[in-house]
């Protein structure tokens, strides 16, 4: 079952990617397959134990950062570029190079990892997420608050029309 | 098990949406106009027979889906007839996680009255909630109409401001009931507690005749500013009058669902009058205690009848008690929001954002600081 | 339960989605979206192998990963607005003056 929901997921997720790659009419349609992605990969968390990840991707990914996408590309209405087959030859064939070599590796791992952990009940809950976060990783949290300043204070400033006057 | 989750559903499908959508369109006509001392709509009738207007949410369905459905020349059309779903779903989707009844024992299997009591809770209520921005920002752009894409800009960027402040003014809430789980928050709101127990930080005992003053301990008694921020939140946040600068009638000309005719724009219409129980759902469980009755708790409401009625007859019987008073909390909600909308003029749209960043956002910190002071006080204290 | 290899698969697909979608495409707003696909792509494996040590570590990582994205979001596209000011088009062929 969880298997199932799993696979049902794992295809939108992909559809979605494919839809935002494949796709040179529209590039609103092409954000709007990735945001299909996003809450697949939400609900993938959940699936495996990550609730507080889950939630929160489905809150800033798929709620806030893509939205801010479909903003600009609303805002400049863009011009489409054109589908040039001819331009995906070479990076399609060394992608699917990679993809045999990973799928070589992907071979050999189901004898080297052996069972999942057994895991406490409240693993990837808001709490045990939370108190880990705040006791010892206390650092990268104040740090990424800098990180969020200054990329606010960058944003405004790349954004902002100038002021004659 | 499997059946017990089917039952609810129904439940919720039968009595809250079947029921509830009908009764507030219903509402917002006649609440509307006997504030604005007129009649409303009363002419709809049946053989004659006009019940008090009552049959105006069956005129307005079958009026909407006989209605031409006009897809504008130049729209997206795939993402124009998907716009209203996704602006509708969320709204239902909410409705899994709230509470409308507690955790019964009967005969030795415990009923728990919610569908989804996952620990998450309001987690996922904000998760399903920052979805909903994306119905309004497809309609505006997929109209091909200036007026559609200047709501879905306004739309948008109201939605994911007020997502923030949703989630910063429960913060002190959260602290108080220290859960995120729905169930557990209705819950603890089924018990009092006593107005004068702060002269206990002071080292004063509190006098008998004084300890008897006690209030529900609700959230809306124990967090009052949260209260208010979020009521505002989750208001501006579902685009609820007087913050519906997006969809302002008289200034775009119903903004970003404008180009939406017959059974589409039902689906918009029915999207914003199921937020409003939702709303009323959210707040009774997290800020007016819920399911729970005021002064008297689950074990006290069956400890009294069990005598005259037999354990598992008094226990239904508080359960339906439970759900009435639920409902009534509901209904209590919907009128304040329904006297809001038609009391306060729209808020001009930059003072919509203004309010959000520059007013709500610092009080909420604050009031998340203040809370936590306060809770680490009680610890240290008793 | 899902099998880690079956998770660490997805992953590596989005991947190569992303990096397909970045050497590919020329409009440069799809670019960043393969990114952020990229991104993406990298904190499933991160949540996957969490699960399979039982280690949180990983999924307070996939959170720092989400906010470096959040930030990297907002300052790419205010620089794609400023290119599409001073160039009328975010195809990156237009902007490649510093190409020899």
């Amino acid at each position: 079952m969880t298997l199932g929901l799993f696979y049902f997921f794992a295809f939108i997720a992909i559809a979605g990617a494919l839809g935002m790659l494949l796709n040179t009419r529209n590039t609103v349609a092409g954000a709007l397959s990735l945001v299909a992605t996003m809450c697949a990969l939400g609900a993938i968390y959940v699936l495996l134990d990550a609730y507080l990840i889950g939630a929160l991707q489905i809150m800033v990914y798929a709620g806030a950062i893509l939205v801010l996408f479909l903003f600009v590309v609303m805002l400049l209405n863009l011009r489409q570029d054109a589908f040039v087959g001819a331009r995906f030859a070479k990076p399609l064939f060394w992608t699917l190079a990679a993809a045999a070599l990973a799928a070589g590796f992907l071979a050999l791992l189901p004898g080297a990892f052996g069972p999942p952990a057994e895991i406490p009940s409240d693993f990837g809950g808001y709490r045990a997420v939370g108190a880990e976060l705040f006791t010892d990783y206390v650092l990268a949290f104040e740090v990424t608050s800098l990180l969020l300043l200054s990329a606010m204070i960058g944003a405004v400033i790349l954004a902002k029309r100038k002021i004659d006057g | 098990m499997e059946l017990q989750v089917v039952f609810k559903l129904l439940f919720i499908v039968l009595v809250i949406m079947a029921a509830f959508l009908p009764l507030i369109t219903w509402v917002e006509r006649k609440q509307s106009a006997v504030m604005q001392d007129r009649i409303g709509a009363n002419r709809a009738d049946v053989l004659g027979i006009t019940a008090l207007g009552l049959l105006h949410p069956a005129a307005d369905v079958v009026k909407l889906l006989t209605k031409e459905d006009v897809v504008p020349a130049g729209a997206n059309r795939w993402i124009h007839q998907l716009a209203p779903v996704i602006a509708l779903v969320p709204a239902i989707i909410t409705l899994a996680v709230i509470p409308y009844g507690g955790a019964y024992q009967l005969d030795g299997w415990v009923l728990n009255l919610v569908v989804a009591d996952i620990d998450w809770g309001m987690l996922y209520v904000f998760a399903v909630g920052s979805i909903a921005t994306y119905g309004a920002v497809m309609a505006g752009w997929a109209s091909n109409s200036n007026w559609g894409l200047l709501g879905s800009m306004r739309a948008s960027a109201q939605m994911i401001s007020y997502e923030v402040t949703m989630g910063l003014s429960l913060v002190g809430l959260f602290m108080v009931f220290d859960s995120l789980r729905l169930t557990e928050i209705a819950q603890a709101q089924d018990a009092t507690f006593r107005i004068f127990g702060f002269l206990e930080l002071l080292g004063m005992a509190v006098p008998g005749w004084l300890a008897w003053l006690q209030l529900p301990s609700w959230g809306v008694f124990l967090q009052p500013l949260g209260f208010i921020l979020f009521l505002t939140c989750i208001m501006a946040e579902n685009k609820r009058p007087p913050f519906d600068a997006p969809e302002g009638e008289s200034e775009l000309v119903a903004g970003y669902h404008m180009e939406y005719s017959g059974m589409r724009f039902g689906l918009f219409y029915t999207a914003e009058f199921l937020e409003v129980p939702v709303i009323g759902m959210i707040v009774t469980t997290l800020f007016l205690g819920g399911w729970s009755i005021p002064w008297l708790s689950q074990a006290e409401i069956i400890g009294g009848l069990t005598p005259a009625l037999g354990v598992t007859f008094a226990t239904v019987l508080c359960m339906v008690l439970h759900v009435v008073s639920f409902l009534l909390k509901v209904i209590v909600m919907i009128w304040l929001q329904m006297a809001l909308r038609w009391t306060l003029p729209r808020f001009r749209y930059d003072q919509v954002m203004d309010l959000c960043w520059k007013m709500i956002l610092p009080i909420s910190i604050a009031n998340a600081f203040v809370t936590g002071g306060v809770i680490l006080l009680l610890e240290r204290v008793g | 339960m899902i099998p880690i290899t079956h998770a660490v698969a997805l992953s590596g697909i989005l991947f190569l989605l992303g990096v397909l979608g970045a050497l590919t495409r020329r409009n440069l707003i799809v670019i960043l979206m393969s990114i952020e696909l990229m991104l993406n792509a990298v904190n499933l494996a991160l949540v996957a192998f969490a699960r399979q040590w039982g280690n949180q570590a990983g999924q307070l990582f996939v959170l720092m990963v989400i906010v470096v994205a959040a930030a990297e979001v907002a300052v790419g596209l205010g620089i794609v607005l400023s290119l599409f000011r001073n160039r009328e088009s975010v195809n990156v062929e237009d902007a490649s003056l510093l190409k020899w």
